[in-house]
């Protein structure tokens, strides 16, 4: 009984959007009398955090704290079309709609502004929930105040309207030709593991990876997609499937004692570094990244097996039984 | 790249005291009063004809409140894709006729208890007539002329523009394998997978006095499930008010339009609220999955590294009916070649038709599934000809201004970059000349 | 079907519930006393979502016939702290971004505590084996890990 040690790496592009695009956003943002903002949704969080990221866009582009940002999401009756959370394209999408709304509504605010501070929307500044005129820091109106008077004194509204869309892609279908994606994010995983030549176990010690992806908004929920996805791609490259006999139908899984996904014990060391070259259409030039990080672990995992113990397990997910087969078959010259 | 004020800060979650108090609300944590349970009748086989469904001796039962069957959906399709253009009507509601997998719905018991709706379920399972039929269930099989057609178009594969694949055509395949010094095949599969998220499927359906529906769903997707019910069930979509929003995990599993029209309906029948919640076990067996995939890669590559030709072909078993496959597989398609310079490319990819549980969308759609087998391969490709895989992939990675077999310009490229610092993460030293490598080092300028 | 009453103290308080005798604890905790945070995830004693406390011990309430906790007392998450009085390890978990979609965590942070109640300075490898009964999808559980780690210290340095 040995265990042998291995390394195996894989790169990987992940596309942002649905395929082909024509996959909109929309959102309505308002503010109220006594300045908070109020972002409208029918965008749905999965736990992933699109609440908290596009609260921060929201505060970005506005100019003001987080705190003066409150996110409603989703309901039909009250915010407008959504396509939906998936294909990495929530904080994409959705954060270019409400950039767009966003600075509608603080081309209002500065209007309003400029008049009470009789100065030229254009030389007006949002920072901190003031209004202050470029270069005379004493001369502002906190946007509370501000918006109180577009209310009852000047009868402006302080509102946004945004949609994001790429235009849906023809495909051809002769030659495939067509245009998939808005922008690539991109990632390189190293995994480090273990293979029991006796047991046909296989111990995921290590997944470092690199992972570009335009910017990130917050960096630890980005942490979160890596750690979250190193453990699924880990899992998906070694414990599951929904028919263990497939294509036959036999012992289906039904529970989580027929169908394994890891505990915390089961978890590796994780490390990563995370890179930023903005994309030219995301909204601060983020890509997106709650899909990519559970694929290139798994490849990464398949060709460190390899790396091990010389047999090439292509048929997921990679069992102690397959893997033994496998050594099986070397060992006899095949 | 420009500073910014709240953008690239850690702020906390605006849902983290929610999540870590338990006060975040779920769809399951939706209760009203005189609510009604819904459970499902499946079917219990793969492939077969309904004879009989005997729905009497469940209604008699103490504490049912309805029993809906086909005759009650208004518009018996799920037809997600008629919304983004792609036909035919393939998938019943609820099924009348014919299964086609095991698990499949064909009524719904509406109960006082949840398990007065599932003892009235067994009982309707336990008078079902239905006759089996054989499944097919290798897509290498069912994609033959000799295979029965499970669809009723005659064939089992999904028809994109008059042709069974997507297919990608770049360049000349046949020539760069016969200029490689070396060809490197290799098949790849993955089995299905669950997205498995903590959270079952759930709906609480409520119909409001003015004759609208309120609708609780966790859908990733509130006006996409809205438009779909709305046809479902043949009103406007605006009767129908969706809230949603906060969903516990979803990965694309909570995507298809599987709880909302038939909650709907039994409320509608019922005049009162319904909540559905699916089992674990349903979740696992009945809910949509990823799908198993077949690649199969052959190479032509050059002795210094470079991969010249690339031939794909790829099976996808969309399970028994469409839900999101079709779109899946030409997503796949446009990444089957990698994200590396290859001058010629051919892939076919099949969208195939097999008697078991639907495939969906799940976290990387088609994408997941080409990635596991471009990386297995390049490293193959790499032990073949005796090169180092950092060094493989570098040379071949696609550099800005290149041209894709999709036909569109790379741009946004920095695979050479995550490569760049993963090595150095790990400590690996790479060579100077791969150190000097950037995703902007190709000069040339591709045409479309 | 006949009910049966069962008194248990809940949270510190003493409650009475009439039920069906097979009603599950998880059923009777949400759908009788209204109290959410435990989850409903499988129903088959898998995931951990349903995870409370009897008598300082973790149990799967999902499995657990309500009559069986008659005498004894019965914590869950409501039970341990608030927003504006959180538990040190409520703390920790918002602190460490430690709940993405939230559904396990209740079930988590309840076998954190019993860990920590009979074990304050815990190794990780306790930690990761004391939790092993609680399914995670989203988080990849080392934030988990990382926040219960900081939790004991803060609950150490008090002490």
């Amino acid at each position: 009984m040995t265990i042998h040690r291995g390394r195996g790496i894989a790169s990987v592009n992940y596309p942002t959007g649905m395929n082909l695009g024509g996959d909109p956003s929309q959102a309505l943002i308002f503010c109220q009398p006594t300045g908070g903002f109020s972002v409208k949704l029918a965008s749905t969080d999965l736990g992933q955090g699109l609440k908290t990221v596009i609260g921060q866009i929201a505060a970005e582009t506005l100019g003001v704290p987080l705190d003066m940002v409150v996110i409603d999401t989703g309901d039909t009756d009250s915010a407008p079309h959504c396509m939906g959370t998936f294909a990495s394209r929530g904080t994409h999408r959705i954060g270019n709609a409400v950039i767009m709304a966003a600075k509608e509504a603080k081309k209002a605010l500065l209007e309003v502004a400029a008049e009470e501070l009789e100065a030229a929307p254009e030389d007006l500044v949002v920072a901190d929930g003031e209004v202050y005129v470029k270069g005379m820091p004493s001369r502002k109106k906190s946007v509370f105040d501000v918006a109180l008077a577009a209310h009852f004194k000047h009868g402006k509204t302080i509102s946004g309207r945004g949609i994001f869309m790429k235009p849906k892609s023809p495909i051809d279908p002769e030659t495939g030709a067509c245009d998939p994606d808005s922008t690539e994010a991109h990632a390189t995983t190293v995994a480090d593991v273990e293979v029991d030549d006796e047991t046909g176990e296989v111990r995921v010690v290590r997944l470092s990876s690199a992972y570009e992806v335009g910017r990130q908004v917050n960096p630890e929920m980005v942490r979160g997609q890596i750690v979250g996805g190193s453990v699924m791609g880990m899992a998906h490259a070694l414990m599951e499937t929904v028919f263990p006999y497939y294509p036959s139908l036999e012992h289906h899984t039904g529970s989580f004692s027929e169908y394994i996904i890891p505990t915390a014990m089961d978890v590796p060391e994780i490390q990563s570094v995370v890179l930023e070259y903005p994309s030219s259409n995301g909204p601060y030039g983020v890509k997106g990244v709650g899909e990519m990080t559970a694929n290139s672990p798994i490849p990464a995992i398949v060709n460190a097996i390899y790396d091990a113990v010389g047999v090439w397990i292509t048929d997921l997910p990679v069992t102690p039984e397959k893997v033994l087969r496998a050594l099986e078959q070397k060992a006899a010259g095949n | 790249m420009k500073q910014l004020g709240i953008v690239g800060q850690s702020v906390k979650r605006r849902d983290g005291v929610g999540h870590v108090t338990g006060q975040t609300q779920y769809v399951d944590d939706v209760f009203y009063p005189n609510m009604l349970w819904l459970q499902m009748v499946r079917s219990p086989v793969a492939r077969g004809k309904i004879r009989r469904i005997d729905t009497s001796r469940a209604e008699a039962m103490p504490g049912v409140a309805a029993v809906i069957t086909a005759q009650d959906v208004p518009n018996n399709w799920y037809t997600i894709l008629c919304l983004i253009g792609i036909e035919p009507n393939d998938e019943p509601v609820l099924a009348h006729e014919e299964v086609m997998y095991e698990g499949e719905p064909i009524c719904a018991v509406v109960a006082e208890t949840e398990d007065i709706a599932r003892e009235a379920a067994a009982q309707i399972l336990l008078d079902l007539d239905i006759e089996e039929q054989p499944p097919v269930l290798d897509v290498e099989y069912a994609i033959r002329p000799e295979a029965p057609a499970i669809k009723k178009w005659g064939n089992n594969t999904f028809m994109y523009d008059g042709m069974n694949h997507r297919r990608l055509r770049f360049g000349d395949v046949e020539a760069g394998f016969a200029q490689a010094d070396y060809i490197v095949e290799g098949t790849y599969q993955l089995s299905p997978i669950e997205h498995a998220p903590i959270e079952t499927h759930v709906c609480v359906v409520k119909p409001e006095p003015d004759g609208r529906l309120t609708v609780h769903t966790n859908t990733q997707a509130l006006y996409f499930t809205m438009d779909n019910t709305a046809i479902i069930l043949k009103v406007p979509s605006n009767r129908l008010r969706m809230i949603g929003g906060t969903v516990g995990g979803g990965f694309g599993g909570k995507v298809d339009v599987i709880t909302e029209p038939i909650t709907c309906i039994a409320a509608m029948k019922t005049r009162r609220p319904v909540k559905w919640r699916w089992s674990r076990e349903e979740e696992f067996r009945y809910s949509s999955t990823r799908a198993a995939v077949k690649m199969e890669y052959k190479d032509g590559v050059m002795k210094d590294g470079r991969i010249v030709a690339r031939k794909v072909r790829s099976l996808q078993d969309a399970g028994a009916y469409h839900r999101h496959s079709p779109y899946g597989v030409q997503k796949h398609m446009a990444n089957l070649p990698g994200p590396y310079n290859i001058p010629n490319v051919w892939v076919d990819a099949y969208c195939v038709y097999t008697n078991r549980q639907p495939s969906s969308a799940m976290r990387g759609f088609g994408v997941t599934e080409a990635s596991f087998a471009i990386e297995v391969q390049m490293d193959r490709i790499a032990r073949t000809i005796g090169m180092d895989p950092w060094e493989i992939r570098l040379i071949n990675a696609y550099r800005n201004g290149q041209m894709r077999p999709v036909r569109k310009i790379v741009e946004d490229a920095t695979l050479v970059e995550t490569l760049q610092a993963a090595a150095q993460l790990v400590g690996h030293e790479l060579p100077e000349h791969l150190r000097a490598m950037s995703s902007d080092d190709y000069h040339g300028r591709d045409e479309r | 079907m006949a009910t049966i009453t069962v008194t248990f103290q809940l949270n510190g308080k003493t409650t009475a519930l009439a039920v069906e005798p097979l009603t599950t604890l998880r059923t009777a905790l949400r759908e009788h006393l209204h109290l959410h945070a435990t989850k409903a995830g499988c129903g088959q004693g898998g995931c951990g979502s349903c995870t409370v406390l009897v008598d300082g011990e973790p149990i799967l309430s999902c499995l657990l016939p309500v009559a069986l906790v008659e005498g004894q007392s019965v914590t869950t998450l409501e039970g341990i702290g608030g927003p504006g009085e959180l538990h040190p390890l409520q703390a920790a978990f918002y602190d460490h971004f430690a709940a993405q979609c939230g559904y396990c965590t209740s079930g988590m942070i309840l076998a954190a505590k019993a860990l920590l109640d009979r074990n304050p300075t815990p190794s990780r490898e306790e930690i990761m084996e004391a939790l092993s009964g609680n399914l995670c999808r989203c988080t990849g559980y080392l934030p988990i890990i990382e926040a219960i780690e900081d939790a004991a210290r803060q609950m150490e340095a008090v002490v």
